[in-house]
């Protein structure tokens, strides 16, 4: 497990460096707020609602919902990758009825028009 | 000093913060060298006031941001507003640990006697899946940001952001898989020394996983042609719409850093690493003069010219032409890709050869047929035709 310590360590440094810079700058940088600096940015106009009281598209949903098939099945595929040259034919045979089974998936996906963004 | 401290602790949390500095100044570095290029390409002068040839330029920029005011508006989420800068830049950085910059080399301390270690901070065996896994860490940041600012330029940006990320999340993921059937390990400085053992760079042999990975890395990056989210005519700044200051700077810093992470994995997998080039090759030994990081230096400029010369080069996709490209046809090329080098795997580097000399054959081809055919004068045409589609 000690090699993993220099990725918390890197990690550490950085967030203190922005921490520190962030932290010691607050007594040097002006603050003079007024309420039309503070309100968001709205082309110049007052906003009237909040953002988040506005709904967006649905295809956002649909896309996370196809991302998470697609990325498990990567996550598969490495292990596989890295036992390939153990696995040999039975390997390729085993992976090809996995990726035809997805591949089903994603034909009928994009003949339902979900992978199209209009 | 017990050597377990020296090598487990010490050491690594040197070098890490040698990595955090190095990497903060090489990103106030890149704005520079950017902006220069950019001029050159665009015939103008660039930046060429501060100091010689306008380098302090980036020290400039710096200073003034972080001077600035740092503006947090009145209805946002205070603690996520502050987060998501940290969410984005220290993945980032973190990533910097696993890069392999060059092989051992050693050094005397006075006191401790001579010190061998190599010039990365760390090499684990599941290296690749966690470059991986850290980087798509900033996705989170870059939602949260739009989210928590309560703008709607800075929510639809951050969505925005966050569908183009995960969308070429995949074909890079598929791009990787196809290097480590050709490495056989997750190990980046194992896959350098894979590339050592076949003699030839898996440049060859995954020519086509290259241009996926670099193509998907350039989209992960935001950089130009696939800048969507900072679409500046569209959504202002995008998800840091209401960020300013040094948080502000924070995103640019995760940006460029991001661009090296890039760079230098594209290195890794593709171009030897630190190897010098033909590196079985007898009479090009007088190469190896030229120190194993600074050919590594080399290779991770080139790529990094590369992202400033597209953006200098391509106008932006809209954003339905990049969702097409990277759902239909990324995945399905990616995929056919990984099929492909499965099968020459199984005759081990002897397919790998003959699959290196085909796809080499087929590229050449291809540049052949394009330099042949006459321009299309109709490019208006064309984008007046799919008109009826509107992100």
């Amino acid at each position: 497990m000690v090699q993993y310590l220099a990725l918390a360590f890197v990690a550490a440094f950085t967030a203190a460096l922005v921490l520190a810079v962030l932290g010691i700058f607050a007594f040097l940088r002006p603050k003079r707020p007024n309420p039309t600096k503070l309100s968001p940015y709205e082309c110049g106009v007052a906003a009237v609602t909040d953002a988040h009281d506005h709904r967006f598209s649905v295809r956002y949903y649909l896309l996370a919902v196809l991302f998470v098939v697609f990325d498990v099945e990567t996550v598969f595929l490495f292990p596989w990758a890295v036992m390939y040259h153990h696995l040999a034919l039975f390997g390729l045979i085993e992976m090809v009825i996995f990726l035809v089974i997805l591949l089903v998936g994603y034909v009928y996906v994009w003949k339902r028009g979900a992978l199209s963004w209009a | 000093m017990s050597p377990f401290v020296l090598h487990g602790i010490v050491i690594p949390a040197v070098k890490a913060a040698v990595f955090v500095i190095a990497m903060a100044t090489m990103a106030g570095v890149l704005t520079w060298i950017e902006r220069r290029l950019l001029g050159f390409l665009q015939v103008r002068k660039g930046p060429n006031r501060a100091g010689p040839a306008g380098f302090f330029q980036w020290v400039a920029d710096a200073v003034k941001l972080m001077m600035k005011e740092d503006v947090v508006p009145s209805r946002a989420e205070r603690a996520l507003h502050f987060l998501a800068p940290f969410l984005i830049v220290v993945p980032a950085l973190t990533v910097f640990a696993i890069l392999p910059w060059g092989p051992e080399f050693s050094f005397t301390v006075p006191g401790l006697g001579t010190v061998t270690t190599p010039l990365y901070a760390t090499d684990l065996n599941v290296g690749l899946l966690l470059v991986l896994a850290i980087t798509t860490v900033g996705i989170y940041g870059v939602i949260l940001g739009g989210w928590a600012a309560n703008s709607k330029y800075a929510l639809l940006g951050g969505l925005r952001s966050a569908a183009q990320l995960i969308s070429y999340e995949v074909p890079m993921g598929f791009a990787v898989v196809s290097v480590i059937l050709m490495g056989r390990s997750l190990s980046l400085v194992e896959i350098i020394q894979a590339q050592k053992d076949a003699g030839v760079w898996f440049l060859f042999p995954g020519l086509l996983a290259f241009f996926l990975y670099f193509l998907s890395g350039v989209a992960e990056t935001n950089r130009t042609p696939f800048d969507l989210p900072e679409a500046e005519s569209e959504l202002v700044a995008g998800f840091h719409t209401e960020y300013s200051g040094f948080k502000w700077t924070t995103f640019f810093m995760a940006e460029y850093a991001n661009m090296i992470t890039i760079s230098a994995i594209a290195t890794t997998l593709f171009f030897g690493g630190w190897l010098r080039p033909f590196p079985n090759v007898e009479w090009l030994s007088f190469l190896g003069i030229v120190p194993a990081w600074i050919w590594f230096l080399l290779k991770v400029s080139f790529f990094i010219f590369v992202y400033i010369w597209f953006r200098a080069t391509f106008p932006r996709f809209r954003f339905d032409q990049l969702m097409a490209l990277g759902w239909k046809f990324l995945i399905p090329v990616s995929l056919a890709n990984v099929a492909l080098v499965a099968i020459a795997a199984l005759w081990g580097p002897a397919g790998l050869k003959v699959l290196g000399v085909l796809m080499t054959g087929a590229f050449a081809v291809g540049l052949f047929l394009a330099w042949r055919r006459p321009a299309r004068p109709r490019a208006t045409e064309r984008m007046g035709a799919s008109a009826e589609v509107g992100a």
